[in-house]
C-alpha cells in the first residue's frame, strides 16, 4: 500500500475477491515484474525459507514447512505442496525497507571547500510477496517510528512509498508464533494491496485473494482467476480460524505494558542475564526493532569521507556509550531494556507495542531465550511477591 | 621496496610507520602488503621507517633497527608475542620510541597459538622437540604485548583483517578513533543476512562470544566462527560452553575450541571450569528435540 499507514486504520473492505490456481500465482509474479516491481519473497535456500528476490513463482517454498522451537529452526517436507503452510523465517522485510548497511552521504575537499553528495541510487521498487500478517503490522510500526514523527527516514521512506504488499494469511502457525496474544493475526489486518489464502484439499490447491487498494484491484484484473466460490472462501477462513486456536506461544493474560513498568527489580533479569550472550541477534531478526549506528569513514587521502549507517543494537555495549562509559553495563540492563522497550515503554514513545508475536527473537536466540517464557514469569512474579510495604 | 631514499627524515612531513615483529607467522604484517590497491596512497601518507617485510635492503635504521631503531616513530604497528627475555626488553626499547603503539594480531593481542606453552611445561616441550634443549633460550609463557608495555590499540584477528587495518591507519593519519567495535560476530552475520547455522542446522559457532571484524566469513560459507577475533566485550562464556554441549561437543572439544590462537586470552579462564560444569547439567535446558536438518543446506 502507497501511503503511510496508520497502525489504527480499520480493514479496508475487500473490493474485489477472486480463487486463483498456481498458474495465478505465476502470473501475479510475472504481472508485478511486469508493473517495473522487483519482486521479493520467500525461498528456500540455506536451509531455510529465507526472503530473496524471485525471478519465477516456481521459487516459492512449494512444499517446504518448518518445524520452530526455542533456539532451532528446521525446515521440513510437505506431501501436500502447501507454498506458504510455513511461517516468518530468519529475516524480515526490514531488511529491505531499512538495510542493515547505507551510505548516506560523501564528501570530497575540492581545493577549499568541501562537497557533500547524498546518496544518488533511486530507491528500489519492491513488491512484496508472502507478507504474514504479524509482518504487514511490523511495517505500519516501523511506518510509524521512521516516518510518523517531524524527522522522517528519506531511506526508508523512499523505499516504503513504492512498495506493493501481497499479504498471506497463515494456516500454519509456527511453534514459536504468537500473535493472537498481540493481536496482529493469524488474519491479515489493513495494509496490503492484496492478500492470499491458500487452500489445499480434495478440490485442489488455490488462492483465495483479495484486494486492498485500487493498485492491488488493478492487478487482480490482470490474473486468470475465477470469482470466489462459497466453499474456497470457507475452507480459507476456516484454515485462518483453526490457525489462531494452534499458536505455538501465548503471552500471559495481563497488561503487558504495566507488568514491564512494575518488575523492573525482578530477580529474573538475573537470571535470563546468565542466559544471555548479549550477540543482538534477537534485535537483528525483528521487524519492528528499528536501531541504527552512523560510521564516518574517511579514506587514506584525507579528501574524502562518507557516512554510513548501520543496524545497531540495544545488546551492544557501545550502544549506551555516553561520556565516560557505557550506561547499561550489565547483560541484566540490556536484555531489560529490550525487552521492557519492546513491551512496555514502546507505547509511550509510539502508541502501541513494538511486539508483533511473529516469534523470530525465540528462534533465532542461540540460546533459546523465549520472550513470552521471561514475560510469564516476570507475571508470575508479581503474583507470588509478598505485598510491598505491608509493614 | 625502499621509500625513504629521496627524502630526509628532516624535511619529510609525513608521519613515520614502523612494523616490528616478535613470536609470529608474519602473517599480520603480509596483511599490510596486501592492501595492493592502497598501497601507494598509504606510502604517499606516511613515510615506512622501518618493515623488514617490504623492503629489499634495510632502512635508514640499519641491521639492527630492532634494538637501536632510532625512532622516533609516529604509528609502530606490533605483530607477534612475547616469548623470550631479549623480546621482553626490545617491546620496551619500541614502546619508548613510538608515539603510537598498535598491536596486531592474535599473537600480539593474545599471545598467540604458541601460548599454548603456558598450559603446559615448556621445558618439556623443549627437549621433546630439540635436539640440543640447551641451545633455546625461551620464557615459560607466550604474553600478549600489553602484558609488558602500554598499548594504544590492539586489533584482533587471526590474521587481522585487511579492511580493518586500513582503517587503523586511516584513523591514526585523520586523529580519529577507528570504527572498530567490540560486539559480536552475529553483529555481522546478521547484518550480511546470513541464516544462522547454529539454528538452522546446529553447527556448534563462537561467533556470540568472538569479537567482530572478519565480517562473519565462516558461518557464511556454512562454517562455525572457531573464534579466530578473540573475545568479545564482555563474552557470557558459561552460556556458551553450555550451547556448545548443546550442539553436541564433547568436553574435550570444547576445551579444544578454546585453546586456539587466543588460548591465553583472560577472557577464557574460566573455560576449564565451566567445561567441567557443563557436563553435570543436563545437556538441553530448553526441552529442544535433537533434529536433524533437511533439504537443501
Ligand atoms: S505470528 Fe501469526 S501471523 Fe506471524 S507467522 Fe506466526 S501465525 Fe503467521
Ligand atoms: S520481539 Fe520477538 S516476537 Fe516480538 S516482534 Fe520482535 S522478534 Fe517478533
Ligand atoms: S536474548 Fe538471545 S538473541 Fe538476544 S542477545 Fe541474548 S542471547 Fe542473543
Ligand atoms: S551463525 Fe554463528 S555468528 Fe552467525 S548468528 Fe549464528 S551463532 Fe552468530
Amino acid at each position: 500500500m502507497h501511503t503511510d499507514t496508520d497502525v489504527n486504520t480499520p480493514a479496508p473492505a475487500a473490493s474485489e475477491e477472486k480463487v486463483m490456481g498456481k498458474d495465478g500465482m505465476a502470473a501475479l509474479v510475472g504481472a508485478l515484474t511486469g508493473r517495473g516491481y522487483t519482486v521479493v519473497g520467500p525461498t528456500v535456500r540455506d536451509g531455510a525459507i529465507v526472503l530473496a528476490e524471485l525471478e519465477s513463482a516456481d521459487q516459492l517454498p512449494y512444499g517446504w514447512g518448518v518445524e520452530l522451537q526455542a533456539g532451532q529452526y528446521r525446515l521440513r517436507r510437505r506431501p501436500d505442496g502447501a507454498a506458504f503452510a510455513n511461517a516468518a523465517g530468519p529475516q524480515s522485510w526490514k531488511t529491505f525497507l531499512h538495510p542493515s548497511r547505507v551510505r548516506q552521504w560523501s564528501a570530497d575537499r575540492v581545493g577549499e571547500e568541501t562537497v557533500f553528495t547524498a546518496d544518488p541510487s533511486p530507491p528500489p521498487r519492491y513488491a512484496f510477496l508472502g507478507v504474514r500478517s504479524c509482518d504487514l503490522r511490523a511495517v505500519a510500526i516501523q511506518d510509524r517510528v521512521l516516518t510518523g514523527g517531524p524527522h522522517r527516514d528519506p531511506v526508508y521512506q523512499g523505499r516504503r512509498s513504492g512498495a506493493f504488499l501481497v499479504a498471506v494469511e497463515c494456516t500454519e502457525p509456527g511453534g514459536t508464533c504468537f500473535c493472537v496474544s498481540m493481536g496482529t493475526g493469524p488474519a491479515a489486518g489493513p495494509g496490503y494491496d492484496l492478500v492470499l489464502t491458500e487452500v489445499v484439499d480434495d478440490d485442489g490447491h488455490r488462492f483465495w485473494i483479495r484486494s486492498g487498494s485500487r493498485e492491488g484491484a488493478e492487478v487482480l484484473a490482470e490474473l486468470p482467476a475465477h470469482p470466489a466460490d462459497s466453499a474456497t472462501r470457507e475452507a480459507a477462513r476456516a484454515g485462518v480460524t483453526a490457525a489462531a486456536e494452534r499458536m505455538g506461544r501465548t503471552m500471559p493474560e495481563a497488561d503487558l505494558r504495566e507488568l514491564m513498568a512494575g518488575t523492573l527489580d525482578a530477580p529474573r533479569w538475573d537470571d535470563v542475564a546468565g542466559r544471555c550472550l548479549t550477540c543482538g541477534n534477537c534485535t537483528m531478526v525483528c521487524p519492528t526493532c528499528f536501531c541504527t549506528t552512523t560510521e564516518d569513514v574517511t579514506d587514506l587521502t584525507g579528501d574524502h569521507a562518507e557516512r554510513w549507517r548501520l543496524w545497531d543494537s540495544c545488546f551492544d555495549l557501545d550502544f549506551s556509550h555516553l561520556h565516560g562509559g557505557p550506561v547499561r553495563a550489565s547483560t541484566r540492563s540490556r536484555y531489560r531494556q529490550w525487552m521492557t522497550h519492546k513491551l512496555g515503554t514502546w507505547y509511550d514513545q509510539f502508541g502501541s507495542s513494538g511486539c508483533v508475536g511473529c516469534g523470530r527473537c525465540i528462534v533465532w536466540c542461540p540460546v533459546a531465550i523465549d520472550i513470552t517464557e521471561e514475560a510469564a514469569a516476570l507475571h508470575d512474579w508479581t503474583r507470588s511477591r509478598p505485598p510491598e510495604d505491608a509493614s | 621496496m625502499d621509500t625513504n631514499t629521496n627524502t630526509g627524515p628532516d624535511t619529510d612531513p609525513r608521519p613515520t610507520l614502523a612494523v616490528w615483529k616478535f613470536a609470529s607467522c608474519d602473517g599480520c604484517q603480509l596483511t599490510l602488503l596486501d592492501c595492493e590497491d592502497e598501497l601507494l596512497a598509504l606510502t604517499d601518507r606516511v613515510r615506512v621507517e622501518h618493515f623488514l617485510e617490504m623492503s629489499s635492503a634495510e632502512g635508514p635504521d640499519g641491521e639492527r633497527a630492532d634494538l637501536t631503531g632510532r625512532g622516533p616513530y609516529d604509528l609502530s604497528l606490533v605483530e607477534g608475542s612475547v616469548t623470550t627475555p631479549e623480546d621482553a626488553e626490545r617491546i620496551r626499547h619500541i614502546r619508548r620510541v613510538s608515539r603510537r603503539l598498535v598491536t596486531i594480531g592474535a599473537c600480539a593481542t593474545a599471545g598467540g597459538i604458541q601460548a599454548l606453552r603456558n598450559f603446559g611445561d615448556v621445558a618439556e616441550f623443549r627437549a621433546a622437540v630439540y635436539a640440543r634443549p640447551e641451545y633455546i633460550s625461551t620464557l615459560r609463557t607466550s604474553t600478549p604485548i600489553s602484558a609488558h608495555v602500554p598499548v594504544d590499540f590492539e586489533l584482533r584477528g587471526c590474521p587481522i583483517d585487511r579492511r580493518q587495518l586500513l582503517e587503523v591507519i586511516t584513523a591514526h593519519l585523520a586523529g580519529r578513533k577507528p570504527n572498530i567495535s567490540g560486539h559480536s560476530v552475529c553483529f555481522e552475520c546478521k547484518r550480511r543476512g546470513t541464516t544462522c547455522i547454529t539454528v538452522a542446522h546446529g553447527t556448534p559457532c563462537l561467533g556470540p562470544v568472538t569479537h567482530a571484524g572478519c565480517g562473519a566469513i565462516c558461518p557464511a560459507y556454512g562454517r562455525g566462527c572457531y573464534g579466530c577475533f578473540g573475545p568479545s566485550e564482555g563474552p557470557n562464556l558459561r552460556s556458551m560452553v553450555g550451547q556448545l554441549r548443546h550442539d553436541g561437543m564433547s568436553e574435550r572439544d570444547v576445551l579444544r575450541v578454546f585453546r586456539t590462537f587466543n588460548a591465553a586470552a583472560p577472557e577464557y579462564a574460566p573455560v576449564p571450569d565451566l567445561t567441567a560444569e557443563a557436563q553435570d547439567c543436563p545437556q538441553d535446558r530448553t526441552g529442544r528435540t535433537d533434529t536433524t536438518p533437511e533439504g537443501p543446506v
